[in-house]
């Protein structure tokens, strides 16, 4: 038995490098693609001209600090309504959670090209509170991004005993706001933080709603530029997708996550 | 109403003395069903008090309402005098340690001690001091750092003790701690909270749905039913002279014999049994007779056999058919059942002791 596991290792194994080359050659080949397309000079060349046009555009800088920022205050607004309202539900009303869940996954059933539609006359009743502000964005990202960081929070409320866990410590003494802040969150950081990264990936990915609302984000501004020049288009493209994967590497690594006891266990050997 | 024992009359001196809790016509109904139905209990300083009782009879429906965790739709809660019926859980000051595993998973298990004198905001140091005893006392000194999920079960529920205990709570509150444990660890720690509550005196609510468990810890031992009181007393005089068909049937086991009452007394079995009080009769009667009243003697010729002894180490039951084709169970220390295996035949009788019965 034992042999024959063993005579059919090698053959396992490279069915699996050769699954691992195929799907990194599918997703990598196209980058690598980009990069050598941005690259290109007069007569077969290579140049950076492209890149270095990246630095020099001040609309381009200024889409980028847009979408942070809007990335931003996203998260936050999804995580200020979200984390209290299905805690809530769970503690209080648990009828509500199927309410909420269905409020919150009907934006994938909307096509955003609808949801513009629907969304514009709130827009004409914003603008004239907020002076017509980029980051009046923030308030449709937040519904765009509520279908995958409910899914996100939903399973980190899953994961504890967030009932027993409030009961307990209110029986020590600790009120509601202490309840959230320092038993049901800390405790939630993994869907927390899953809910946070996503809502970034989706805010700096966002194109349609931005564009026909006429705000200058970063996915608006490179297809611009892809209309002037191809290069520079290709370029921003490659370096907003490297940028995005670096931003959610380092919050995800370097966010406060997982379970605590981890790190103590190791250290414990 | 009942009256209340001198509890702590022969304990050692605790560390401070606890409270009186008045639990009085308390209601609460969810939709149809009335989880407590005119639930009145008064638990006297430093006394435990375990309420018993199948699922769904309302006893942690009790032990939340007096907890604030539930509220009450009538009934008033006086604690120490106090009515505390519409303050909130988070002010009662009461210690709670709950039947699922309640540590919270991002603090160690000193953290989680000291959380709730954190929120009475005692200093750093005295925090630490403090949580370090109460580890001690539930003898988890050396896991202080330790997080929840490095622990077993038993080891989570002492530190949930230990953090009840830390607050010096007016009243400790115990909802079934023990029922996720194995059988040995569930009988340390069994008796580790009896010596802790006599040690510290703080008057304690146990919830419990396992007799032993309740019989063995309380000082007196509250039997609910359909969200009322059906009789509490001390853990013998309940399970000797039962008040209610109820208490008579689900605590301890019962032997249910057919017999006829009279004047006070029911023939079982050629016995004449003194009633106790409330029992059915006269006429034809259930007597319900636990198996250490019945007695069995080998004779060649008995109407009644034995069909199966079982071993209990100092103790044996043995499963005995009558003439009359009824089964019933004895029990008797492990030396008196020499003589019994599968189909000896036996005379039976039954102890003079009282015995409730109940309408054939």
């Amino acid at each position: 038995m034992t042999a024959l596991r063993r005579s059919r290792r090698p053959g396992r194994t490279l069915t699996r490098l050769a699954i691992l080359v195929l799907v990194g050659g599918y997703l990598v080949l196209p980058l690598f693609a980009m990069l050598e397309f941005s690259t290109r000079g007069k007569g077969g060349s290579r140049t950076l001209d492209a890149w270095i046009a990246i630095t020099r555009d001040p609309n381009l800088i200024e889409a980028i600090l847009n979408s942070l920022g809007i990335a931003v205050l996203t998260v936050l607004g999804m995580l200020l309504l979200l984390v209290p309202a299905m805690t809530w539900a769970i503690l209080r009303v648990p009828r509500m959670r199927r309410v909420i869940e269905f409020l919150c996954l009907l934006p994938l059933a909307i096509p955003a090209i609808v949801l513009v539609v629907g969304i514009a006359p709130i827009y004409r009743f914003l603008t004239p509170i907020f002076g017509g502000s980029i980051f009046t964005l923030v308030f449709v990202d937040i519904i765009l991004v509520l279908p995958f960081a409910y899914r996100a929070i939903e399973s980190g409320l899953r994961s504890v005993d967030v009932i027993t866990l409030s009961d307990a410590a209110r029986s020590l003494g600790a009120g509601w706001p202490r309840v959230m802040a320092q038993i049901v969150v800390p405790n939630i950081r993994g869907g927390i933080l899953s809910a946070s990264v996503l809502a970034v990936a989706l805010v700096l990915g966002e194109f349609t709603i931005s564009s026909i609302l006429s705000f200058n984000t970063l996915q608006v501004v490179i297809n611009l530029l892809g209309k002037r020049n191809a290069f520079v288009s290709v370029a921003v493209s490659l370096a907003a997708l490297l940028f995005a994967f670096v931003l959610l590497y380092v919050i995800a690594r370097f966010a406060p996550g997982g379970r605590p006891g981890a790190q103590a266990a190791e250290e414990e050997g | 109403m009942s009256t209340l024992p001198a509890a702590t009359a022969e304990r050692p001196s605790p560390d401070r003395v606890g409270v009186a809790v008045q639990m009085l016509d308390m209601h609460r109904s969810y939709g149809p069903v009335h989880a407590l139905d005119g639930l009145s209990i008064e638990i006297a300083p430093g006394e435990l008090v375990a309420l018993l009782g199948p699922s769904g009879c309302g006893k942690t429906t009790a032990l939340r309402a007096l907890a604030g965790l539930d509220e009450l739709d009538a009934g008033r809660i006086l604690v120490d005098g106090r009515d505390i019926t519409h303050v909130p859980a988070n002010r009662r000051d009461m210690g709670m340690v709950f039947q699922a595993y309640s540590l919270f998973p991002n603090m160690t298990a000193r953290e989680n001690v000291a959380y709730g004198l954190r929120l009475r905001k005692i200093d750093a140091q005295a925090r630490r001091t403090r949580a370090d005893e109460m580890l001690e006392l539930v003898g988890l000194a050396g896991q202080a750092n330790r997080y929840p999920h490095q622990m077993s079960g038993g080891q989570q529920q002492r530190v949930a003790l230990a953090r009840a205990l830390a607050i010096q709570p007016k009243v400790l509150l115990l909802d079934e701690p023990l029922s996720a444990l194995d059988a040995k660890v569930r009988r340390q720690l069994r008796e580790e909270i009896r010596r802790i509550q006599i040690m510290v005196g703080t008057t304690t609510l146990f919830v419990t749905h396992d007799q032993e468990e309740a019989l063995a810890l309380g000082d007196r031992v509250g039997v609910m039913s359909s969200g009322r009181l059906e009789q509490i007393a001390a853990p013998a005089e309940l399970y000797d002279r039962p008040r209610t068909r109820f208490v008579a049937e689900f605590v301890g086991l019962t032997n249910r014999i057919h017999g006829t009452a009279r004047d006070g007394r029911v023939d079982v079995l050629g016995t004449q049994v003194p009633l106790l009080e409330g029992s059915a009769g006269p006429g034809p009667v259930t007597a319900l007779v636990r198996p250490e009243s019945v007695r069995l003697e080998p004779e060649d010729g008995a109407a009644a056999s034995v069909l199966a002894v079982s071993f209990l180490g100092s103790l044996c039951r043995a499963q005995v058919r009558l003439a009359s084709d009824e089964l019933i169970v004895a029990q008797m220390a492990a030396a008196e059942s020499s003589g019994l295996s599968p189909g000896t035949a036996v005379r039976v009788s039954v102890l003079p002791t009282p015995i409730f019965a109940v309408a054939d």
